[in-house]
């Protein structure tokens, strides 16, 4: 079966593209067949990952930089993630509302995606996910995010460039020197930039870059902050002009392969874990668990190890 | 039965009316009972319908109209997905809601819609015949 959906992918069958993402998100046994049989056929497309808080417009966003790539004849993937409810499981993904005027381009594939019980701000096969659009010959693959609050940071293990969406107001210059999300953005966007307290935003954003300054000097780049109306598209090309310039900043100073190597570092360390963790599940022997709770409770071990107790006979 | 989540449902709305709550709440109570929902809003031509199910690999197409335009839009979208490969109660559960008459809505099932809930259906009664339905589709029983 993987066979013949991977030959129709070559050919260019969409529906084949959809069914492998289905089978990388569902089934692990398979997205280990699949990423293996089309590893060969990736690495040719330029993933750019749009991230920031709830509400921020970055599907609105996307929508137009989705507009700008396709003027310039670049196949377009795109991976939206969603949250799923930790409480029922189902989830609720609406980012394609935004996009839907491009989905009878044959230029464009869009797939929606829930976390899943990630916490990262990205589902667990969204990396998967973005070969079998790259082996379908994407030119360019933007991933929405989930809306972040501060640590969600995922996409900057997925990502070449990082676009981080924020709006104006949000909170005070100490919010924006925490740690966490401004420190993986490459460039940063305003938008709703039409709205009271941008210009404020855009102070205070700046002088956080300001504290770094150092570092971008040694870098080769600091990060632009551009304005966006995504609504009316003000800014949008310039935004889009940002992100080629990144691209080319990456390319020509080696960072793109810097980036890569961590990307692929990053990404060997999951799935080992990965690993472990699952047969760490499947180890723990009906009762066991029981057993050991029932002498973590009663302080006859402590958690530390009835951990090493399940974990001896995997290893 | 086919584990929900696992399951992914499309709510459309086609043609020009813009009256989306029955979607919504339609939408919410599928999320609610566990399944992967996509909603794509408000005044849908068949194309950009047929063209999500594709890439989003549909297993469930939930088509809401209050228009009165159903026994023109849905066929549209049949012959579309006809014309993608698409069979229904095959590789694909087709359910219309809103304002579809008696006589319509027969015509629509023998046309390949699974079933057509009008106003006052219990959201359980849908959730109930989703997960009795999908389990049949071809997708859920790879050979």
């Amino acid at each position: 079966m993987i066979d013949e959906l991977i030959e129709r992918l070559k050919k260019g069958d969409r529906k084949a593209v959809a069914r492998l993402i289905t089978l990388v998100e569902n089934e692990e046994g398979k997205a280990r067949e699949i990423v293996k049989r089309i590893y060969p056929l990736t690495g040719n497309a330029y993933i750019v990952g749009i991230t920031g808080p709830p509400g921020a417009g970055k599907s609105s966003l996307l929508d137009k930089l989705i507009r700008e790539a396709r003027r310039e004849g670049l196949i377009v993937g795109v991976i939206a993630v969603d949250p799923t409810s930790p409480f029922t499981g189902g989830a609720l993904l609406g980012d394609r509302i935004r996009m839907q005027r491009h989905a009878t381009d044959p230029g464009v594939f869009i797939r929606s995606m829930a976390t899943r019980g990630s916490l990262g701000g990205l589902a667990k096969a969204t990396n998967d996910a973005i070969k079998v659009l790259d082996a379908y010959g994407c030119d360019i693959i933007f991933v929405e995010t989930v809306g972040v609050g501060q640590v969600e940071v995922d996409i900057v293990k997925t990502a070449d460039t990082v676009v981080l969406v924020t709006v104006p107001g949000l909170g005070d210059d100490v919010q924006a020197i925490k740690a966490g999300l401004m420190e993986i953005a490459d460039i940063l966007v305003i938008n709703k930039a039409d709205r009271e307290g941008a210009d404020a935003t855009y102070f205070e954003l700046s002088l956080t870059l300001d504290f770094e300054a150092e570092k971008w000097e040694r870098l080769g780049w600091r990060p632009p902050i551009i304005e966006t109306i995504a609504t009316t598209g003000k800014g949008v090309k310039e935004l889009w002009e940002k992100i080629k310039e990144h691209k080319k900043y990456l390319e020509s100073s080696g960072r793109l392969e810097e980036k890569r190597r961590f990307r692929i570092e990053e990404e060997i360390k999951t799935i080992a874990s990965g690993i472990i963790a699952s047969k760490v599940e499947a180890s723990i022997k009906e009762g066991e668990l029981e057993d050991l709770i029932r002498d973590v409770l009663a302080k006859r071990i402590d958690p530390y190890t009835a951990a090493d107790r399940i974990i001896k006979e995997v290893m | 039965m086919v584990e929900r989540s696992k399951v992914r449902v499309l709510i459309a709305k086609p043609g020009l009316d813009g009256h989306d709550r029955g979607a919504k709440v339609v939408a919410r109570a599928l999320r609610d009972a566990g399944y992967e929902v996509i909603y794509t809003g408000i005044r849908q031509t068949p194309e950009q319908i047929v063209e999500a199910v594709v890439e989003e690999d549909i297993d469930v197409l939930g088509i809401s109209i209050l228009s009165g335009a159903h026994m023109v839009l849905i066929p549209k979208i049949l012959k579309l997905l006809e014309e993608r490969g698409i069979k229904p109660n095959e590789d694909i559960l087709i359910v219309a809601g809103g304002i579809i008459p008696p006589d319509d809505a027969e015509e629509l099932k023998k046309m390949g819609v699974a079933e057509v809930f009008g106003p006052g259906t219990p959201l359980q009664a849908i959730i109930e015949f989703i997960d009795k339905n999908v389990e049949k589709l071809k997708k859920f029983h790879p050979s």
